[in-house]
């Protein structure tokens, strides 16, 4: 993420250009995800700000609230953002000892960035248990986190497997399967206190 | 010919029924080899042809280079995928090999350290494997503060994993997991992931089964009960690592008191232990049945495959060893085993009894709390 190309002693042009740039850097990531096809762009261009926001996004909609005295309760702030964190370095360090040539953070690009379809997941299960509760509010969340979940698979291997040599990339690739997995488990059992 | 304790290791005593003379005599391992003292008249039989231990690999390793062993065939192949990996591996050397298809039956099972030919079995597996440890050793040969040296226990393809966990999911008596699969090639890829499998495995299927068992009441209020994640990854992870290193720590001591003719690494032990709990994953999906007949069923079934995997691997180890102490660790290991899952059971799943109550606790708003801490 370079600085802009302007000097430092330039204020009135500065600060707004490159926020500009790098959040449509983002929201062209974005896209890649969504409508994933094999180009290298989340590859190339790595950054780390989309992980970010989807991270931070999702752990503040999973969270249960701070006065809740139920001691089994869902997942705080920071167990989730321990999770997703946790679990891309895992991964990433999993293909990597198996011989992958992604780099480090390019993995962590892809893994962070392909938990877009999840968070669109938890925002729709947010707003369809604002209905009435009962089955078919039960089977409408499922039927979108399913999607959503195999979305996010298809999206990160389609960037992922290639990077494996080709007798191993079903070992790199379950890892992932069981990060998303329990992403969205987590989004599925998400019930308001 | 060889002096000194050298010596010793390749002469090996013969049992009376083998010597054929009714009195047990000597024969010398590297008869043919031309490396005997000129006593010893009896070259060993195909039967007890095999190196005592590791140590043993410098002695093999000069009588292969003067290629006097008689290439006594290969084995069949018994494996799958990994006669690629030992020709790969052995490009030029000779197999000492045991059985001739014809006379030595394969799967005899027998009381273990009863006859010599389950012992031929293990041990034979034993021979490849050090020859494949001879040449294998030289590629372990990073320092431990590179990341080549980890890359070396994540040096496994994907038939060989599957291989690896069918070979937990069917024990077959005689067959040493850990000589036939693992072949000095230990990986931490399967017990890792294995591992981290069956801890979301339990904590999703102990929370949807509680989920169904008390579905019906009218006080019950859904929780993810995401705390029990992090209790089990605690529970599964110590007991994939601490009993291996217990265990390894045990071996090594009785090691030194009793001259053991196979033993360990600590990463075999920790590779044995890690897919030898392959089985509890379909096993704990299994268990959100709510039936108890069931999940002690289910408990017998996985406890029966995988001790048994963990018992013939540890047998071989111990079996040298003063007889009640070799029993005891063999009933140490599956007790300890038993007890994981028999715990994860009662804690991470309610008795299925509790919704069939008349009468529950004393407060409605206590019931939950109740049924989910028995």
């Amino acid at each position: 993420m370079a600085e802009a190309a302007e000097s430092p002693g330039d204020p009135g042009t500065a600060t707004p250009r490159p926020l500009m740039r790098d959040l449509k850097a983002v929201g062209k990531k974005f896209m890649h995800v969504l409508y994933p096809r094999k180009s290298n762009t989340l590859l190339r261009d790595w950054d780390l700000w989309g992980p970010l926001i989807l991270c931070v996004t999702l752990a503040l909609m999973l969270q249960r609230g701070s006065v809740d005295s139920e001691k089994d309760g869902g997942p705080q702030f920071a167990e989730v953002f321990v999770i997703v964190w946790f679990g891309a370095v895992t991964i990433t360090l999993n293909s990597k000892l198996l011989g992958g040539n992604i780099s480090f953070f390019q993995s962590l690009c892809v893994l962070g960035y392909c938990i877009l379809p999840l968070t669109v997941a938890m925002l729709v299960c947010r707003l369809v248990l604002l209905a009435e509760p009962g089955p078919i509010n039960f089977m409408v969340r499922l039927f979108v986190v399913i999607v959503m979940f195999a979305w996010s698979i298809v999206a990160s291997t389609a960037f992922l497997a290639d990077s494996q040599p080709p007798n191993r990339k079903a070992l790199a690739v379950y890892p992932v399967f069981l990060f998303y997995f329990v992403i969205s488990w987590m989004i599925l059992t998400f019930t308001p206190q | 010919p060889f002096e000194g304790p050298q010596r010793e290791r390749a002469l090996v005593q013969l049992p009376a029924e083998v010597s054929g003379s009714g009195a047990s005599g000597r024969c010398c391992l590297f008869k043919e080899a031309g490396l005997c003292p000129e006593e010893v008249e009896k070259v060993c039989p195909p039967d007890l042809r095999f190196p005592a231990t590791r140590r043993d690999q410098s002695l093999r390793a000069e009588s292969e280079a003067r290629d006097f062993l008689a290439p006594a065939g290969r084995r069949a192949p018994r494996e799958f995928g990994d006669t690629a990996t030992s020709l790969a591996a052995n490009p030029d050397a000779t197999t000492i090999s045991i059985e001739d298809p014809g006379e030595t039956p394969e799967h005899q099972p027998g009381p273990p350290g009863g006859s010599g030919r389950e012992e031929d079995d293990e041990l034979l597996g034993n021979d490849d494997s050090d020859k494949t440890e001879l040449l294998a050793g030289q590629k372990k040969s990073s320092p431990f503060w590179t990341f080549e040296y980890y890359q070396t226990f994540f040096d496994v393809d994907t038939y060989q994993v599957f291989d690896r966990i069918k070979g937990s999911l069917l024990p077959i008596p005689g067959k040493n997991f850990v000589r036939l699969y693992i072949r000095s090639n230990p990986d931490l890829y399967g017990p890792f992931w294995i591992c981290a499998t069956l801890v979301f495995a339990i904590a999703i299927s102990g929370n949807l089964s509680n989920f169904l068992i008390h579905l019906g009441r009218k006080t019950y209020h859904y929780v993810p009960e995401f705390r029990k994640v992090s209790i089990a990854a605690t529970i599964i992870y110590a007991y994939a690592w601490l009993v291996p290193l217990a265990l390894w720590g045990f071996l090594v001591w009785r090691n030194s008191k009793v001259m053991n003719i196979v033993s360990y690494s600590f990463l075999e032990i920790v590779c044995v232990y890690g897919y030898s709990l392959f089985i509890y994953i379909p096993t704990a999906i299994l268990w959100i049945i709510p039936q108890k007949v069931v999940r002690w069923i289910l408990v017998m079934i996985a406890l029966g495959i995988s001790g048994s995997v963990l018992a013939m691997t540890f047998w071989p180890a111990v079996r040298e060893d003063n007889r009640r102490i070799a029993l005891a660790t063999i009933v140490t290991i599956v007790l300890l085993h038993m007890l994981l899952s028999v715990g994860c059971l009662a804690y991470f799943f309610d008795a299925p009894e509790m919704d069939h109550l008349p009468t529950s606790t004393a407060a409605p708003n206590q019931t939950a709390a109740a049924a989910k801490s028995s």
